[in-house]
């Protein structure tokens, strides 16, 4: 696996820890709970090599 | 448990089966290795990596099948599954390897050349993750793959592809598609090191004929054809007339534009002394005004838009509710291989390659594409491949 290859998981791993801080933060708009795990799905597809 | 948390458990459990319902499919898509039977005429498997090291442990690198003759006269390569959504074209690679028996000369196949391509789909237009073919042994599963290489193994994409050597801008999306790569070069994307690999394969197995087979849309003027460059027009030419008197299917010769590049056509031409081809048969499953992207449409090519569209004569190929068949398509790839190498070693006496085996346009249509795949559990071990 290449270096750019490695820094996309980097940044794809950083973004998912950037929304789970964001979910996590929320406490009153279930929509925008909703929408932060929504756009985790393909970064966590990604870190797992899935798609 | 306060209740903002209690939401947020549910909203996590939610996500967690989203993810790993659908993330379990793809995963399983993409692992999913298909058998392949060496038939009676694999002489030796290599690796596509043994013309260019750097591919080797990468999604880039795939089997190639030597089937050699001992008897001296010409080679030809037949690469399959360029865009592997085009399905007509890696079964046709399948009952090469599986049935063909070379008499004189070589002969060499990489059923799965896009191997990459081969374990991703097609983003945004609902396709199947597999098809099965019928055999008389049980229902055979492929992966049903998509046009380019998967973006876990080639990334990122750039603004514009910049073709090498010649410069020419191409779209994006082109530096994953192995029939814009080429000749590409060993230090380039994945996609590149790979038609790298196979023009290094052509100029030392001194490949006489290259043919790359594929699929269009029936809206595509390029379609139901062989697209040669200036070299090989008159082989071409000849094929197309001799399997529309012979066989009774139509396949006209379309020449290879001299300045879009990237192509397997024009590269190869550009780069070796190989004649190339390229195989277009009809694929109603990738016009874009059809019904759901079901494997029925994928295998029997049936659909109600392109029979109206039709009869408004807005196709490129005869349609009636018929559809275009797996067996037409895959049929029609066989015998212009077949047809292909003789007229070959009609021009080129020195470099005959006489392949028998392989079933005919007219043997795939009357017993279907399932009589010639072999069972990989009544074979011999040694002889299963994965692709």
């Amino acid at each position: 696996m290449g270096v750019i290859q490695i820094l996309y998981y980097i940044m794809s791993a950083f973004l998912i820890f950037l929304i789970a801080w964001q979910f996590a933060r929320e406490k009153k708009n279930v929509t925008d709970m909703i929408l932060y795990l929504v756009i985790a799905v393909p970064f966590v597809l990604r870190v797992l090599h899935v798609k | 448990m306060p209740r903002t948390w209690m939401t947020k458990g549910i909203l996590l459990l939610v996500f967690g089966l989203v993810v790993g319902a659908a993330g379990a499919q793809l995963f399983a898509h993409r692992h999913l290795d298909v058998p392949i039977v060496a038939g009676p005429g694999v002489t030796r498997v290599a690796k596509l990596s043994d013309y260019h090291p750097g591919l080797r442990g990468t999604a880039g690198d795939t089997n190639v099948f030597f089937l050699e003759s001992g008897v001296p006269g010409g080679t030809t390569l037949v690469i399959a599954n360029t865009h592997p959504n085009e399905i007509s074209a890696g079964l046709a690679g399948f009952l090469f390897v599986e049935n063909a028996v070379v008499e004189q000369g070589t002969l060499i196949v990489i059923p799965t050349y896009n191997n990459s391509a081969s374990r991703s789909t097609w983003q945004g237009d609902g396709y199947p993750l597999y098809f099965g073919i019928e055999t008389a042994w049980g229902e055979k599963q492929f992966r049903m793959g998509g046009r380019g290489a998967s973006q876990l193994d080639q990334w990122p994409d750039p603004d514009v592809f910049v073709h090498y050597p010649e410069k020419q801008l191409l779209s994006y999306i082109d530096a994953r598609n192995t029939n814009r790569t080429w000749p590409g070069r060993p230090d380039g994307v994945l996609m590149e090191q790979v038609c790298y690999a196979a023009m290094q394969l052509i100029r030392e197995e001194g490949v006489d004929v290259a043919v790359d087979l594929h699929g269009a849309e029936t809206m595509f003027p390029v379609t139901n054809c062989i697209v040669a460059p200036e070299r090989s027009v008159r082989v071409a030419t000849m094929t197309s007339l001799t399997v529309k008197m012979k066989e009774g299917f139509a396949n006209h010769v379309e020449p290879s534009p001299k300045n879009f590049h990237g192509l397997t056509h024009r590269e190869i031409a550009d780069h070796s002394d190989a004649y190339p081809f390229l195989l277009e048969a009809p694929i109603p499953f990738l016009d874009q005004p059809t019904g759901p992207k079901t494997v029925e449409l994928l295998l029997n090519g049936k659909d109600d838009f392109l029979l109206s569209l039709a009869a408004q004569k807005r196709l490129f190929v005869p349609y009636d509710e018929n559809g275009w068949p797996i067996e037409n398509r895959v049929g029609q790839h066989c015998s212009v291989i077949l047809e292909l190498m003789k007229q070959f070693s009609k021009a080129n006496p020195e470099s005959t390659i006489t392949v028998t085996g392989v079933p005919y346009y007219a043997d795939v249509l009357s017993s279907g594409v399932g009589a010639f795949l072999h069972d990989p559990s009544e074979a011999s071990p040694e002889t299963v491949y994965y692709q």
